[in-house]
């Protein structure tokens, strides 16, 4: 393994941001690669050290998992989606690219659904922590396809785990080995709604995670080929070693229609102006009675959320209790048990935590950590089996709201 | 310290939950060392007399010898722990709940006078105080191993109530419902199977019971958007825990449901 896949030896996050980027003649210049350049790519970085990790389909779904050859990528393949529903459908084009949010962001790689945290052993003084060294052993990760939604949620969770008092190791360590190459989202799905909350749909350096390289899939006016944004030294050293040139301007002007079109053909808006105020007035809103008829209470919305980060710890032993452990699993809202203190639980109803989850996602978020938590992927709205639709519920509560404040307005 | 003391008892049930104790192949012997195994007909004859520290009882409660025996039982154990579907919920027997068992044995049996049973199939926590209830139909070796370890070290087990989603997409699995249109009851449904059909694209059959905040009213929506008829919604939520209260009441709306929808042209 080369130094470079390690990264930065101190397991913590750093954005560096703040570049220009794309046709605007500032920062390095784009190149170009077609399709075996871009299978030179995803060698160079396995040679590198790094496991790939790019979209496939499995299962009926654009699914992420590790790749060696671009073969694997779901050449031909887009996606139909709105609220609970998925269907992949063959495109007229032979794009790799060609499909909105998957049925996963970057959360499992970097967030995995279950982490040891500690194990112990038991001695006869009392016990012993068995020293542990293997926090984010199982990278680097080289991340292709990461769209800039999944780069905004990756910032978020940079933030969360890592920017405060009480780091995550193992996720630092993962992030600081992870290489990302984004692309730009030229076909948004019927649930995206990236444009409201400013996220996408191109990859920005200094928006959300920073990126190594950032491709633009190009079909027409040639063959099929990648403009690639250079976002960093080692993003331009792997392109030096693949022997990609220098994009041509027509090609770096297509790429930006690209990134425009789509920025028009977004499934779902949400009036973000004074969302969090609207929510915060909104606890009493019938809107939350509405939902928790429809809510499942299922927690499927929390697990295919980029940003949901909460988990639960969970202490085990094995039979003769000598052995125990620690093990950190990926959680929800929509538990019961996952409010539940000493004598009953908090949220009891799913009235309450649909509530809880919402205010906090696009509310309450904004004051803990400075952001929304929401980056617009869709994924909660075409993932619900309830076909319930973030969105929807905040139209309906500014729906509800706005009779009152009309009446609050016009009383003398 | 004496090592305690355990029984396993068997009701009306298909032996599949005392098999997966049995199942447990390279931890049996480790248990046998934690735990004096006293009685067990399933797995020796040698019987060591109570009273025991820990009953696992599997099956439920179908005829008047059951009544009498479960409280002999209760009485000879400290711990009482049920076992699978049968156990916990009636079982896929307690569909005789929904019929008449009299016309049942008329036509089933040659000599239905041999044949002693009662009209409802009822679980064990209906006749007796029940410590610590373990679903599944059958129950998951990894979850009896948990509830087992918790007892000997007097811990509470590590069982989740929340949906079979959780199990699914903790596993990576692709919605069957959003992504295929195969209606599948793990929303309402109470992990701890490591949601096992999903993994193998097909829908949740409720094997474990609700989960603790069941909404069957909208997975109803949703299962006939999916192209179900009341019918098929009715037998979905019949199997084997057909009569847990939150099925049973979710059955039963479509039981009136399928008789106004056949009196309707």
């Amino acid at each position: 393994m080369s130094s470079d896949a390690v990264g930065d030896e101190t397991p913590r996050v750093t954005h560096t941001g703040g570049m220009a980027g794309k046709s605007d003649g500032q920062g390095p210049a784009d190149r170009i690669i077609d399709v075996p350049g871009l299978q030179a790519l995803v060698d160079r970085l396995i040679a590198r050290g790094y496991t790939v990790i790019g979209p496939t389909v499995q299962s009926g779904a654009i699914v992420n998992a590790a790749i060696t050859s671009v073969e694997e990528l779901p050449q031909g393949w887009g996606d139909d989606q709105d609220a609970g529903h998925y269907r992949l459908r063959r495109r007229d084009d032979e794009a790799l690219f060609g499909y909105a949010s998957g049925a996963q962001s970057a959360k499992p790689v970097f967030f995995p659904t279950e982490e040891v945290l500690w194990r112990g052993r038991r001695t006869q003084e009392g016990f012993t922590v068995e020293p542990d060294d293997s926090a984010g052993r199982d990278a680097p990760y080289a991340l292709l396809g990461v769209r800039s939604c999944d780069l905004s949620a990756i910032g978020i969770h940079d933030v969360v785990l890592t920017g405060r008092v009480h780091g995550d190791v193992a996720y630092a360590a993962r992030r600081a080995a992870a290489f990302v190459v984004a692309v730009t989202c030229s076909d948004p799905g019927g649930t995206c709604f990236c444009v409201s909350m400013g996220t996408g749909p191109r990859p920005e350096q200094g928006r959300g995670a920073p990126y190594d390289l950032s491709l633009t899939e190009l079909l027409n006016g040639g063959p099929h080929r990648f403009v690639v944004e250079v976002a960093s030294e080692r993003g331009a050293d792997v392109l030096d070693e693949i022997g990609a040139g220098p994009a041509p301007a027509e090609d770096v002007v297509a790429g930006d229609a690209v990134a425009e079109e789509a920025d028009a053909r977004m499934g779902r808006h949400v009036d973000t102006d004074g969302l969090k105020e609207l929510l915060y007035a909104a606890a009493d809103s019938p809107v939350w009675d509405d939902v928790a008829t429809r809510c499942l209470a299922c927690g499927n919305c929390t697990a295919v959320c980029p940003t949901c980060f909460c988990t639960s710890v969970e202490d085990v032993t094995d039979l003769t209790g000598d052995l125990a452990g620690r093990t950190r699993v990926w959680d929800s809202c929509f538990d019961a048990d996952y409010s539940w203190i000493h004598g009953g639980t908090v949220r009891a109803t799913t009235k309450a935590r649909y509530r809880q989850w919402m205010t906090h996602k696009l509310g309450s978020w904004i004051d803990q950590f400075g952001m929304s938590g929401c980056v617009g992927c869709g994924r909660c709205v075409t993932w619900c089996p309830a076909a319930i639709d973030i969105t929807a519920e905040a139209a309906a509560l500014r729906a509800a709201a706005e009779p009152d404040e009309r009446d609050a307005g016009t009383l003398p | 310290m004496a090592k305690p003391k355990l029984a396993v008892w068997k009701f009306a049930s298909c032996d599949g939950c005392q098999l997966t104790l049995l199942n447990c192949e390279d931890e049996l012997l480790p248990l046998a060392g934690q735990v004096e195994i006293a009685y067990f007909p399933e797995a020796t004859r040698a019987v060591v007399e109570g009273p025991y520290d820990v009953s696992l009882v599997e099956g439920s409660i179908t005829t008047a010898d059951d009544l009498e025996r479960i409280q002999q039982v209760r009485a000879a154990s400290r711990r009482l722990i049920t076992i699978g579907a049968c156990a916990t919920a009636g079982g896929i027997q307690a569909l005789r709940n929904f019929a008449d068992v009299e016309e049942f044995r008329s036509v089933v049996y040659a000599h239905p006078e041999y044949v002693e049973t009662l009209d409802r199939s009822t679980p064990i926590a209906a006749h007796v105080p029940v410590d610590f209830e373990l679903r599944g139909c059958p129950i998951d070796k990894h979850q009896l191993l948990e509830v087992l370890a918790a007892e000997i070290q007097g811990r509470a087990p590590r069982i989740s109530s929340h949906s079979v989603c959780f199990e699914c997409k903790r596993r990576g699995n692709v919605c069957v419902t959003v992504a295929h249109g195969t209606p599948c009851l793990g929303p309402v449904t109470q992990a701890g199977c490591g949601a096992l059909c999903p993994s193998y694209d097909r829908g949740c059959y409720g094997c474990f019971g609700p989960q603790n905040t069941p909404n069957t009213a909208s997975l109803t929506t949703r299962l006939r958007v999916h192209g179900m008829d009341e019918g098929q919604v009715l037998r979905v939520f019949r199997t084997f825990n057909a009569a847990s209260e939150v099925f049973l009441r979710a059955s039963e709306r479509h039981e009136t449901a399928r008789t106004s929808e056949e009196v309707t042209p």
